[in-house]
């Protein structure tokens, strides 16, 4: 070690009279490439965030003066006259519900089957990969798809179908959140619950999954950001309506209304797409900055 | 030793990685109420061995034990064994603490719900009671409620320990239960260890030679697969048979 030591001082000594100008023009470069790379990189944030901006500030201009009390209460009216959107809002609540309550604990068990027996066998990557696909498939497909399978065989548009297809869309999503969530989870603990005597079923769910939950609430918050927000998948299967209806009916929802209002050329169509519009986006943007804090949550507790 | 003294006899016991030959042709008895620690450098197959005692292996694929070990004359390894059985009698401790994502009360409680069914007054008696074998009752009595992770780590690993003991195991698995812990709470845990084998039987890996000569009644010494050496820890530490042993208990090795 000491021989070395000395070695390499030596060898450091040499140059020493170039070394300090050397250094400190290298250096000077480095900081030129670190300001150019930096400004370079604000620069690309600030494009992206300037659209964003641009939007939420065009939604507010014109989507304010048309958000009032009446919106929630009145339904689609016909044009010329007062209404609201309290029809299409409630629509797309029910929808996303049960869209949400369909979707999600086929996703958290499909997930389970990934992450837990995920390694052995065909079946598991095989889904996984379908599930990929699934993941990145237009939505209009699943509205198609929906359309072809379900609203033809009962003959008619409604609520049930648009759920149908929303489903769809949520379970890729939580599936593959809940597999990476529960394989994140220390391989440790499992073995720890096994150590114990337990059964496989009863380390994933009260173990495994329990050490995962806030990850596998923030998949499910994301998928109902997603799905509120769908208009394609709708248009097939819940259709539109202008007045109250059940489940088993047309339904009304706000991105459909909102497409036809806007398309219109009534004026007080063109207020009532703006407020939907601000109410979507904002619901949106209010589920994602939640499922953001639920899962800085879990991070801070490991 | 008559054969009721010996909690585990291993018989011929060879372990394969996939093709790799993880423990060849160990022999080696395990006597009741004794504490049996097993050394030897990284990778010489302690840790393994010690999992073929509650064929915790089994959770991977491709790995597979021949052989036997005889758990009170039985051979664990036997197809017909039910393997959740044979864990709630052999429990494990392992290297890092792993409490679970719940209350230090559901900790302790989580094994024993599984094989037994108390009433709730039971059950407290038997939480106070893991957790005082542990040394743990006077630090979290008041804080029961509170989640397990909120403890510090020598906390975690005697919660860790309640949680192992509170199911009432016959046999006690130390996979170098202390190397994650500073010096007091290794402390802790010794002591602990000296209580405990008056009820149990435990086999305890370890890294730290000290600790093994302090802890333990007998001693393995093994290395690359082998069982070199086996014998009572004060003749093992002081006038080991083999040089090998004498080498790494020495630090001239390993």
């Amino acid at each position: 070690m000491t021989t070395n030591n000395v070695a390499r001082t030596d060898k450091a000594s040499k140059p020493m009279a170039s070394q300090p100008h050397r250094s400190r023009a290298i250096y000077a470069r480095r900081r030129l490439v670190n300001k150019f790379n930096m400004f370079g990189a604000t620069l690309a944030m600030a494009f992206g965030l300037f659209w964003l901006l641009w939007i939420l500030w065009t939604l507010l201009h014109y989507g304010l003066s048309g958000l009032s009390m009446d919106v929630f209460t009145k339904i689609t009216p016909p044009p010329g006259s007062a209404g609201g959107l309290a029809n299409a809002i409630a629509g797309s609540l029910q929808m996303t519900f049960f869209g949400t309550l369909i979707g999600t604990p086929v996703g958290i068990l499909a997930g389970i089957y990934l992450a837990e027996f995920g390694d052995r066998g065909w079946l598991a990557p095989a889904t996984r990969f379908i599930n990929d696909i699934l993941l990145s498939a237009p939505s209009i497909v699943i509205g198609l798809f929906i359309y072809e399978v379900y609203v033809i065989s009962v003959g008619h548009f409604s609520g049930w179908a648009g759920s149908l297809a929303l489903a769809l869309l949520v379970i890729p999503v939580v599936v593959r959140t809940t597999e990476n969530m529960l394989r994140l989870v220390p391989g440790s603990l499992r073995e720890a619950a096994f150590a114990l005597g337990a059964p496989q079923w009863k380390v994933t769910l009260l173990v495994t999954l329990r050490a995962a939950k806030s990850g596998v609430i923030t998949g499910i918050l994301l998928a109902v950001a997603r799905i509120s927000g769908e208009t394609a998948p709708l248009l097939f299967t819940a259709l539109n309506n202008q007045f109250w209806s059940n489940m088993n009916q047309p339904m009304a929802n706000l991105p459909i209304v909102i497409f036809q209002f806007a398309m219109s050329p009534y004026e007080d169509w063109h207020h009532l797409a703006w407020a939907g519009s601000i109410l979507i986006t904002f619901s949106v943007l209010t589920l994602n900055i939640v499922a953001r804090w639920l899962g800085s949550q879990k991070s801070q507790s490991h | 030793m008559t054969t009721n003294d010996i909690k585990l006899q291993v018989n011929n016991l060879n372990f394969y990685y996939g093709k790799f030959h993880a423990l060849k042709n160990i022999n080696l008895a395990i006597p009741t109420g004794k504490v049996t620690a097993f050394i030897g450098p990284s990778g010489c197959g302690k840790s393994t061995l010690l999992r073929t005692f509650n064929r915790m292996f089994e959770l991977y694929p491709g790995m597979r034990a021949e052989g036997e070990i005889l758990f009170d004359g039985n051979n664990l390894l036997a197809r017909n064994v039910d393997v959740n059985m044979l864990r709630a009698k052999v429990g494990m401790v392992f290297q890092k603490p792993t409490p679970f994502p719940m209350s230090i009360y559901d900790n302790i409680t989580f094994g024993v719900k599984l094989y037994e069914n108390l009433n709730r007054a039971e059950m407290d008696d038997r939480v106070e009671w893991a957790l005082r074998k542990a040394a743990l009752w006077g630090e979290v009595k008041d804080k029961l409620k509170q989640s397990g992770n909120s403890l510090s780590g020598g906390q975690q690993q005697r919660l860790c320990i309640a949680r192992a003991v509170a199911t009432r195991p016959e046999v006690l698995l130390l996979d170098e239960p202390t190397s994650a812990l500073d010096p007091i709470s290794t402390g802790h845990i010794e002591e602990l260890i000296h209580e405990l084998k008056e009820d149990y039987t435990i086999a305890i890996v370890t890294h730290n030679m000290q600790q093994a000569a302090r802890v333990s009644d007998y001693t393995a010494y093994m290395y690359l697969g082998e069982l070199m050496e086996f014998g009572d820890t004060d003749s093992i530490f002081t006038a080991p048979k083999r040089k090998e042993t004498e080498d790494y208990i020495t630090g001239k090795f390993g």
